[in-house]
């Protein structure tokens, strides 16, 4: 293999024969091309799953009540469970040692004005503690706080395209807005990279203001809450299980009830989605694979042609005293030679595509498509064991040239 | 230098098989020149392939070099190919896309000799056919002399015991044939033992001994006046 000499016996056979070459590296070229880009396309949209999860923190569990379909201790079928303040409490109070962070939800879809500007918007009220678990990007001012949950201030913090929707080129820190005739006053601006347009034009005010607005309810829409990352997948399915257990008991809804109470998991949501990405990328990848192995067989066909075409010069070499291994392992590392070649020229145009790709086709669920060092390395050790596969018939036919047969004259 | 007894060689045609050496003694010395003569399906084309090892004998010994040739396996036969025999053919086979001083060396990269030498050895045969300045001209810029020149310089390259030469002069006119007669008198001259197989009774003339195949068996095996091949250019 480190033989200098066969090396430039090789490198001179592959440049005075460009065209055979070429067309053997061809079939190569293309298998590696079109492997590496479905491969890349595969990792893209496995990229867009991650990033879908992780614009939120990955250990939540969202809670929020639905309509008891069961009967249970004489309360009627078809009921609606509502949340209130003192669900939270309870939770909070139940599970101490387990959550580290739990905010309440109530939605709106409310109109908003500023000077001769409206548009329409969903207004989330919630607890300071919703910032963790949403994970929201404050770019200046403040998030709701204790205090104003305390006070039912009248204060929002809007999202950055609310800010440019209602207020221009304005600062609107600290300035007023009307939130279906409510004056608030701007506390911060937030953004959320990841999440789309739709996240960036929501409003968070506090969840007692929005409660002392609307009719003076305890009532809220939703539980969102953060457990302590420690207590692993496996315990954080035992407290979404316990979760529901004790919400159901407090709400008089049925154990068997899958409808009363809903209990979401991420972490569960999570590894669904990824198990179907990573279906996603075997099926590619068995057709990747399919492809290089069309390939494969593409250039073993092309150097059964070749040797076939070269008998008479093996022929030769022979009389002149090569060995069999010798031809076996010229053809071999000839092979080999050519496969890397182009392989790595269809693996660099793949990247180069891939790369100038980008993140064209984020609408279609393709995020960042690449292919990693692994697996290039993975690709090289395939690319010489097909090497050797698309060699090694020829290579044994080479050897069985018998140098009486080949000098015949015709 | 080359001793055969008995030599034995048949082919299998279908079913019917064909004898094509039927017991063939032969002792050749070293320094000779001998020509082996015969018509087509005399047998004489076998027996060079046999003695080049380019095929095997049915039965019969066959010794080259105080070494008995038996058994032989590929690589056997190719190290002895490589150390004992230099070969120069009809159609002179070169390696087209190599040019004149890359043939020329061939044999001596089977050998294992490094690249420097390789190239100093195979500047010095091209000179000694008159060649050196077609060094780096590929085969098909050469003329068939010029060709079959750069065969012989490639089949004394590797400093063989015997030159085998298989209707050297068959694909070249006569001018051009006593041409490459003259060299290989010249090496011949030098001490190196040839066997060369023809039908042109001219060519014949020009070595040293002449030996006539007929039918699988020698016929007649005569020692002559050579002529010399430089009388007639």
């Amino acid at each position: 293999m480190f033989d200098l000499d066969r090396w430039r016996e090789i490198l001179q056979t592959i440049n005075k024969n460009k065209l055979r070459t070429l067309l053997a590296g061809f079939t190569v070229t293309l298998g590696i091309l079109i492997f590496t880009i479905l491969f890349g396309m595969g990792n893209g949209l496995k990229n867009t799953f991650y990033e879908a999860f992780q614009d939120d923190a990955q250990n939540t569990i969202f809670i929020y009540p639905g309509f008891a379909k069961k009967p249970f201790k004489g309360f009627k079928e078809n009921r609606r469970i509502e949340f209130e303040n003192e669900d939270l409490d309870f939770l909070k109070e139940k599970f101490e040692g387990r959550i580290q962070h739990i905010t309440a939800r109530i939605r709106k879809g409310v109109t908003a004005k500023y000077k001769n500007e409206y548009g329409n918007y969903t207004v989330r009220a919630v607890h300071p503690s919703h910032q963790y678990i949403e994970q929201t990007d404050i770019e200046k001012g403040r998030y709701v706080n204790e205090n104003d949950i305390k006070t039912d201030a009248r204060i929002a913090v809007i999202g950055r395209l609310v800010e440019k929707d209602l207020f221009g080129n304005e600062d609107a820190l600290g300035e007023y807005f009307n939130i279906e005739g409510i004056i608030y006053r701007v506390v911060g601006v937030f953004s959320d990279k990841g999440s789309g347009d739709r996240e960036e034009r929501t409003i968070y005010t506090p969840v007692s203001t929005t409660q002392l607005i609307y009719k003076n309810t305890e009532k809220i829409d939703q539980i969102n809450l953060m457990y302590d990352i420690n207590i692993g997948a496996n315990g954080a399915r035992k407290l979404s299980k316990e979760i529901e257990k004790e919400l159901k008991k407090k709400h008089n809804v049925a154990p068997s009830d899958q409808n009363g109470i809903y209990v979401r998991n991420q972490i569960e949501d999570l590894e669904e989605t990824l198990n179907v990405a990573n279906v996603l990328q075997i099926i590619v990848l068995w057709i990747g694979i399919g492809t290089l192995f069309a390939g494969v067989i593409g250039i073993s066909n092309i150097m059964v042609y070749i040797v076939k075409e070269r008998t008479k010069e093996l022929g030769i070499r022979k009389a002149l005293g090569a060995k069999p291994s010798s031809v076996i392992g010229m053809i071999l590392q000839e092979t080999i030679v050519v496969t890397l070649l182009f392989g790595y020229i269809g693996l660099l145009i793949g990247n180069l595509i891939l790369n100038s790709m980008g993140n064209k086709l984020e609408d279609w669920f393709i995020t960042n498509p690449n292919v990693s060092q692994g697996t290039i390395i993975g690709a090289t050790i395939i690319l010489v064991l097909s090497g050797l596969i698309a060699g090694y018939i020829p290579a044994r036919r080479a050897a069985k040239v018998k140098p009486i047969v080949a000098l015949r004259d015709e | 230098m080359i001793q055969i007894n008995e030599l034995h060689k048949s082919y299998r045609m279908g079913s019917n098989e064909l004898h094509v050496l039927k017991g063939i003694n032969l002792d050749i010395k070293e320094g000779e020149f001998v020509s082996i003569m015969g018509s087509s399906g005399s047998g004489k084309s076998t027996l060079l392939n046999i003695i080049g090892m380019l095929d095997v004998a049915e039965r019969g010994e066959y010794i080259l070099d105080n070494v008995p040739i038996e058994n032989l396996s590929e690589k056997k036969a190719a190290i002895y190919r490589n150390k004992f025999l230099g070969f120069i053919f009809q159609s002179f086979n070169l390696i087209n896309y190599k040019n004149a001083a890359e043939n020329v060396a061939l044999p001596l990269y089977y050998q294992g000799i490094s690249r420097k030498i390789r190239k100093e050895k195979s500047l010095y045969y091209l000179e000694k056919v008159g060649l050196a300045d077609w060094a780096h001209h590929l085969p098909s810029e050469l003329s068939g002399g010029q060709k079959q020149r750069v065969a012989i310089a490639r089949a004394l390259a590797s400093e063989p015991k015997v030159l085998l030469a298989d209707e050297p002069t068959g694909a070249l006119d006569t001018k051009t044939s006593y041409e490459v007669m003259d060299f290989l008198q010249g090496i011949n001259d030098e001490g190196k033992t040839i066997l060369v197989v023809t039908h042109e009774p001219d060519i014949a003339d020009m070595t040293k001994r002449i030996v006539q195949l007929k039918d699988g068996v020698i016929e007649k095996d005569t020692f002559v006046e050579q002529v010399r091949a430089s009388e007639h250019v």
